[in-house]
């Protein structure tokens, strides 16, 4: 069975309950039907008040689960012939990026794809999904071709942020980042970014800064990790929870924000339940907004990824104050 | 209807109006410059360099730029006084000063910061932006207020930037942006993470209409604005010893459990990796920016003679 969190152990109980009565039931030739059929609706209610309702901080677990479904995973589901190219040409190749050609619904498009490993081993080959410039320079590298070649570029977010070592300050971390955005501002094809885990601060932003922002429907989007911000803000970083709550970086949150597009569907529980079903969502979504992008003309497509950006943020806008005036 | 896309749900919450009434005290250069040495020494008078531990004159500093007349450690100014250095007198019109914060996320404690942070600078928000002259050549100019909040970028910096470069645009004129600052703010979340694009792609415009950009990097300069505009200028200078990087060296030592090598992420462990161009001295700044922005004027390029 899978990795269970806390809130989900009333329901595995119960899961349990009815396995036990069915097996009493079988071994004694007693008819306990009409009581497996109550417990069994007794879990379907609980699933859907308990997975109806997460808190951000449940919704944090779930995406960062152990076996949700990575870029990988969907990549045979949702592309045609995924070919992968690797490489900045300047460094190294940093796995925790994917980027290649594939199509998509009869598409030839440009993939992008932060990647985060599944076990140990993986993640240190993949560092835990948190790129290094190299691997910034390699999407920027992968989508100036996209624009080359006209492919619209989709690309896939899963992060916990970008590498912060001594290598990725020495290569120039920012810059790569902020290279990453002002290439993806620049671009006529339609880009679409997609949040399938976790959006870790600047490291994931640097691929999601496109025409349209999807977000998995338990998957987070944050300025800074739940934990690193109760440290900072209550020097105690068990206070996460709290901290998730405070930081609003729920899909839910993003689209009533104005910063998310849409949201995709996942499986009661979470995309690791199903990961057929959460593949199928993905690519209908996907493609409903790749529909309505292609029909754009490339000035208007960057104009309006601009005109996006442009209006995230609220302010107030009042003309009594001008405190910094003649200063000089 | 593809429009919908775009239109956002406006998820605006005003509180009772508490922000734009509040008129915080002006505080001058000098103020400024007093409350600093309180810290440090009690009459006022001096001041202790942090670095090498020489008791100074506070007025000696100030004469100096506020750089150490011992070993030239350069002490954090406010935008302000910066400002006052570096341009042309009565040249500066400043823009956008009545854009203020919106708690929009109704984050703990943010209201309480943003009204401590407001009385500390005597600004409305971290960033001053506006038209200058050096030298009698004219120029935006950006500069960020470590006393701010670390000079953190929220929706109003964003902003105030973003329309600035928009305004270079309009008015043909090369950008200069000075950053100080500990990245995205925190408080106002996903909104401040999204300012990065916002300003990265607003250099994208000013790029595309073949104007300048002078990205000035000062102590310190971390996460989000390192990964923003601070890294996209054109010439990129910083003045000498300031920390700069994305991730800062607390946080490197805590998750990675790697001790930094001395002198990592300063201004000149920058330049030694590439990633900047000039290392200027606070009392040069004026003289070096003067002649950038003479070599960039329209009409000194394809070969002319300036």
């Amino acid at each position: 069975m899978a990795q269970l969190f806390e809130f989900e152990k009333p329901i595995a109980e119960l899961v349990v309950r009815i396995a036990e009565i069915q097996k009493f039931s079988a071994e004694k030739g007693i008819d306990l039907s009409q009581e497996v059929a109550t417990l069994e609706k007794k879990v379907a209610l609980l699933k859907k008040e308990i997975y109806g309702n997460l808190e951000p901080w449940q919704k944090v677990q779930i995406a960062r689960h152990s076996e949700r479904p990575n870029f990988y995973d969907y990549a045979p589901l949702l592309f045609e012939d995924f070919t992968e190219l690797k490489g900045d040409r300047l460094f190294a190749d940093d796995r925790s990026v994917a980027g290649g050609i594939a199509l998509f619904h009869g598409i030839v498009v440009t993939v992008i794809a932060q990647v985060k490993g599944k076990d140990t081993k993986e993640n240190i080959k993949r560092n835990f999904g948190m790129p290094h410039p190299e691997g910034y320079r390699k999407a920027v590298r992968l989508m100036d071709q996209a624009e080359k070649f006209g492919r619209p570029i989709l690309t896939f977010i899963d992060t916990p942020g970008a590498a912060c070592d001594l290598g990725a300050e020495e290569r120039g971390q920012g810059e790569a980042i902020a290279r990453c955005l002002l290439a993806m501002s620049g671009y006529h094809v339609p880009v679409i970014s997609t949040v399938i885990g976790e959006g870790g601060s600047g490291g994931a932003l640097a691929l999601g800064a496109g025409n349209v922002l999807l977000m998995l429907e338990n998957s987070f989007y944050s300025v800074i990790a739940p934990e690193s911000c109760a440290s900072i803000l209550w020097k105690d970083t068990t206070k996460a929870k709290e901290a998730a709550a405070a930081l609003k970086f729920t899909a839910q949150d993003l689209l009533r924000l104005g910063v998310a597009d849409e949201l995709v569907r996942e499986p009661q529980g979470g995309a690791h339940n199903n990961l057929n079903q959460t593949a199928d969502e993905l690519s209908q979504v996907i493609s409903k907004y790749l529909v309505r992008l292609r029909s754009e003309s490339p000035e208007v497509l960057r104009e309006k990824r601009y005109e996006k950006l442009r209006t995230i943020g609220f302010f107030h806008e009042t003309a009594d104050i001008n405190l910094t005036k003649d200063l000089t | 209807m593809f429009k919908d896309i775009f239109r956002k749900t406006k998820y605006v919450t005003i509180k009772s109006g508490q922000m734009q009434n509040r008129t915080p005290s002006e505080v001058s250069m000098q103020e400024e410059s007093v409350s600093v040495s309180k810290k440090e020494l009690p009459d006022g008078l001096w001041v202790k360099c942090p670095k090498c531990g020489e008791v100074l004159f506070n007025k000696d500093i100030e004469e100096n730029a506020r750089v150490c007349t011992t070993c030239e450690h350069h002490f954090r100014i406010s935008a302000s006084a910066r400002l006052a250095l570096l341009v042309d007198e009565n040249s500066f019109e400043e823009w956008d000063a009545e854009l203020t914060t919106l708690d929009s996320l109704e984050f703990p404690g943010y209201e309480e910061k943003l009204i401590e942070a407001q009385e500390k600078s005597g600004m409305t928000e971290g960033i001053l932006t506006g038209r200058a002259r050096i030298e009698d050549i004219p120029f935006v100019v950006a500069i960020n207020e470590a006393s701010f909040m670390m000079g953190s970028m929220g929706s109003v910096v964003g902003e105030k930037i973003a329309r600035a470069i928009e305004r270079a645009i309009e008015l043909r004129l090369p950008v200069v942006i000075f950053s100080t600052s500990g990245g995205a703010r925190m408080q106002e979340g996903i909104l401040s993470l999204y300012q990065m694009a916002k300003t990265s792609a607003a250099l994208g415009k000013l790029a595309e209409n073949r104007l300048l950009y002078i990205s000035v990097l000062t102590d310190p300069t971390f996460g989000g604005v390192t990964a923003s505009y601070a890294s996209l200028g054109d010439i990129m200078i910083s003045e000498p010893n300031a920390l700069i990087g994305f991730t800062g060296p607390r946080v490197i030592k805590q998750t990675m459990r790697q001790e930094l090598p001395k002198g990592a992420q300063t201004a000149e462990f920058n330049q030694e990796h590439g990633l900047i161009d000039l290392i200027v001295a606070r009392t040069q700044m004026r003289s070096v920016l003067a002649r950038l922005l003479r070599y960039h004027q329209e009409g000194a390029q394809y070969g002319a003679t300036i």
